[in-house]
């Protein structure tokens, strides 16, 4: 595995321009975002498939269900922290309550744009659109995962809203094993000493700590749920019965995204300690988005920390399930 | 255009603001006053105006029409169901736990092309359907009905900028500028004046007509495109409760529900239009 990776939203980007080459009705919707939704070889090679709305968010999703209404497979491209929130009523009502095809592609988002203040973040994402019925919440971890992301979203109808980051990020996976199908975790760590649930970018911290806690004799489970929305129960389940503990990991605010939904679904069919794992519910300093991942805790020697002493308030006498 | 014709409109137009009060008044809820001052909009846009099939509701060729101001959604309903989408029967629904019309177009209806009631979504989403006309040669028109409160909302001028930066001339705005809005005139809330000029501004063509009048409906709705290249906003002037007496220019029958004897009173009145047009008619 490359330990520098490539970004996940130039993977995205190449992946849609080659399936919109193929299929002429897949249409990218931008709010003069093409530098930094890397859009410019798709502007270039297919401009019949492309409207450039201009920095006006609203009009961006308005136009893009107009254009899904006429039948075409709509991106919405642009940042997601400006996507996932200004926009978010034309995204409730013209697309998910209209069930159009039309995803909204928010790209360095997070804490991507760490420098520029909170103004520039997304972390309030994940929580806003869960809350959302009839819109899927996916969040890529890797380049790879990512073009697959794009390939699965080219051929399945229906509103969804993606998160990438704008740095390039490790791979995750070994290379040609990447992995993505909608709905489902991907399991890349055995272990039975605790489940570890990461979601998009995030996802490679939480790798770093399963291996920092393995080299302690800690065996964490790893697994990537790509998909937050509808959130693989399944695996959820079956991580909580074999381990007696998750830990969730996430690029966004601890209260209401992947965590959540872990939180809220094993409330009510397993019981299990939790140790939730995300942003704090503040705003940040200023920082790259290295330097605020480890300023919250969150970058891999964090949440190892963090696991162990977790851990060890459930009990060192815990039995093992 | 006969003069027949345009009795012939105007008595459906008359009879369609009797059954916009009758859903108002059994549904126990509504937008009378918004309602009735459309009506003679949507009444020449789908009797006279639009190209469409009731019986194939998404037939490509079709024209669009978005009812952006979703509160006046009665009368929608009362035009839609005339025009053969769906049984009149629906309508007496209207109110009732689990009726397929609800207060605001909802997708499911045939004919709703699209959910509207959160102001400011229409002309966006006229936009990219004209849009999508123009890059497939489709040869659809998109029509858009807003109101003039909703012309507050910047998501409307986003996409103004839109229509003309794309040379939409396909695609039709009308505002139902009937001066008032819930909580009284529409320039005491936030002054739109002067409203056809920043149209114009925003590279529109602008075509000011009285919109309770049939007449002058049509002849705008002939002329289309006002202006080759350009999208055209139709400054329709209403009165707001047009044709019941009491309701006429009365902000507080924005949502107001008329009494058993308001109702019966409308009922008279507008019964004495359509008796009125009929002698016209005959002439």
């Amino acid at each position: 595995m490359s330990s520098v990776g490539s970004g996940c939203r130039q993977a995205f980007m190449r992946a849609l321009l080659d399936e919109a080459r193929k299929d002429p009705s897949i249409f990218v919707v931008t709010t003069d975002a093409r530098g930094s939704a890397a859009l410019d070889d798709f502007a270039k090679a297919l401009p019949n498939q492309f409207v450039e709305a201009g920095i006006a968010e609203q009009d961006a999703v308005g136009i893009g269900a107009g254009l899904a209404h006429s039948g075409k497979r709509v991106f919405v491209c642009g940042p997601a922290c400006f996507h996932s929130s200004r926009s978010v009523e034309q995204v409730r009502v013209d697309a998910a309550y209209a069930d159009l095809d039309l995803k909204i592609v928010g790209v360095s988002g997070g804490v991507a744009y760490g420098a520029l203040g909170a103004t520039h973040h997304s972390l309030h994402d994940i929580a806003l659109y869960r809350s959302i019925p009839n819109i899927s919440v996916i969040l890529p971890s890797d380049a790879a995962q990512a073009e697959l992301v794009a390939r699965a979203l080219a051929r399945r109808r229906g509103p969804a809203y993606v998160r990438m980051g704008r740095n390039p990020v490790p791979d995750s996976y070994a290379p040609g094993a990447a992995a993505f199908e909608f709905g489902k975790a991907e399991r890349l760590r055995e272990g039975r000493d605790c489940a570890i649930v990461a979601c998009g970018e995030a996802l490679h911290y939480a790798r770093g700590a399963a291996e920092l806690l393995a080299a302690r004799g800690v065996e964490c489970r790893l697994l990537d749920m790509p998909t937050i929305k509808p959130l693989d129960e399944a695996a959820i389940l079956e991580a909580a019965s074999d381990c007696g503990a998750v830990v969730t990991v996430e690029e966004a605010y601890a209260k209401g995204g992947l965590g959540g939904a872990a939180a809220e679904f094993l409330s009510e069919r397993r019981p299990t300690p939790m140790l939730i794992l995300g942003f704090p519910d503040e705003y940040l300093p200023a920082g790259s988005s290295d330097e605020l991942f480890a300023h919250v805790g969150l970058d891999s020697s964090g949440i190892a920390r963090r696991i162990e002493a977790f851990l060890a308030r459930l009990g060192a006498g815990r039995a093992a399930p | 255009m006969t003069q027949i014709e345009l009795q012939r409109l105007r008595i459906i137009a008359l009879e369609t603001r009797k059954r916009v009060m009758n859903m108002v008044f059994t549904g126990k809820g509504g937008h009378t006053g918004g309602s009735l001052s459309s009506v003679d909009i949507l009444v020449a846009l789908y009797f006279h105006a639009l190209r469409f099939d009731p019986a194939k509701p998404d037939s490509p060729g079709r024209d669009r029409f978005i009812m952006s101001k979703g509160h006046s959604a009665e009368g929608l309903y009362c035009v839609l169901s005339r025009a053969g989408f769906f049984p009149d029967s629906w309508l007496s629904e209207y109110g009732r736990f689990g009726s397929r019309l609800f207060g605001h177009p909802t997708m499911g209806v045939p004919g709703v092309e699209m959910p509207t009631g959160a102001l400011g979504h229409g002309l966006p989403v006229g936009v990219g359907m004209a849009l999508a006309d123009k890059r497939d040669g489709a040869g659809y028109r998109t029509f858009v009905l807003m109101g003039d409160g909703e012309q507050a909302e910047g998501s409307v001028w986003e996409a103004a900028m839109a229509g003309s930066n794309y040379s939409l001339d396909n695609l039709v705005g009308i505002v139902d500028y009937n001066g008032l809005q819930i909580s009284g005139k529409v320039d005491d809330v936030m002054r739109l004046s002067p409203l056809a000029e920043r149209w114009a501004a925003f590279g529109w063509m602008v075509v000011e007509i009285d919109g309770n009048d049939m007449g002058q409906l049509l002849a705008a709705f002939d002329a289309l495109p006002a202006r080759p290249g350009s999208p055209t906003l139709i400054l329709a002037r209403t009165i707001k409760g047009k044709g019941v007496s009491y309701i006429e220019g009365q902000a507080s029958w924005h949502h107001k529900v008329p009494t058993k004897e308001q109702y019966d009173l409308a009922l008279v009145e507008l019964d004495a239009q359509i008796a009125v047009c009929a002698a016209e008619a005959a002439v």
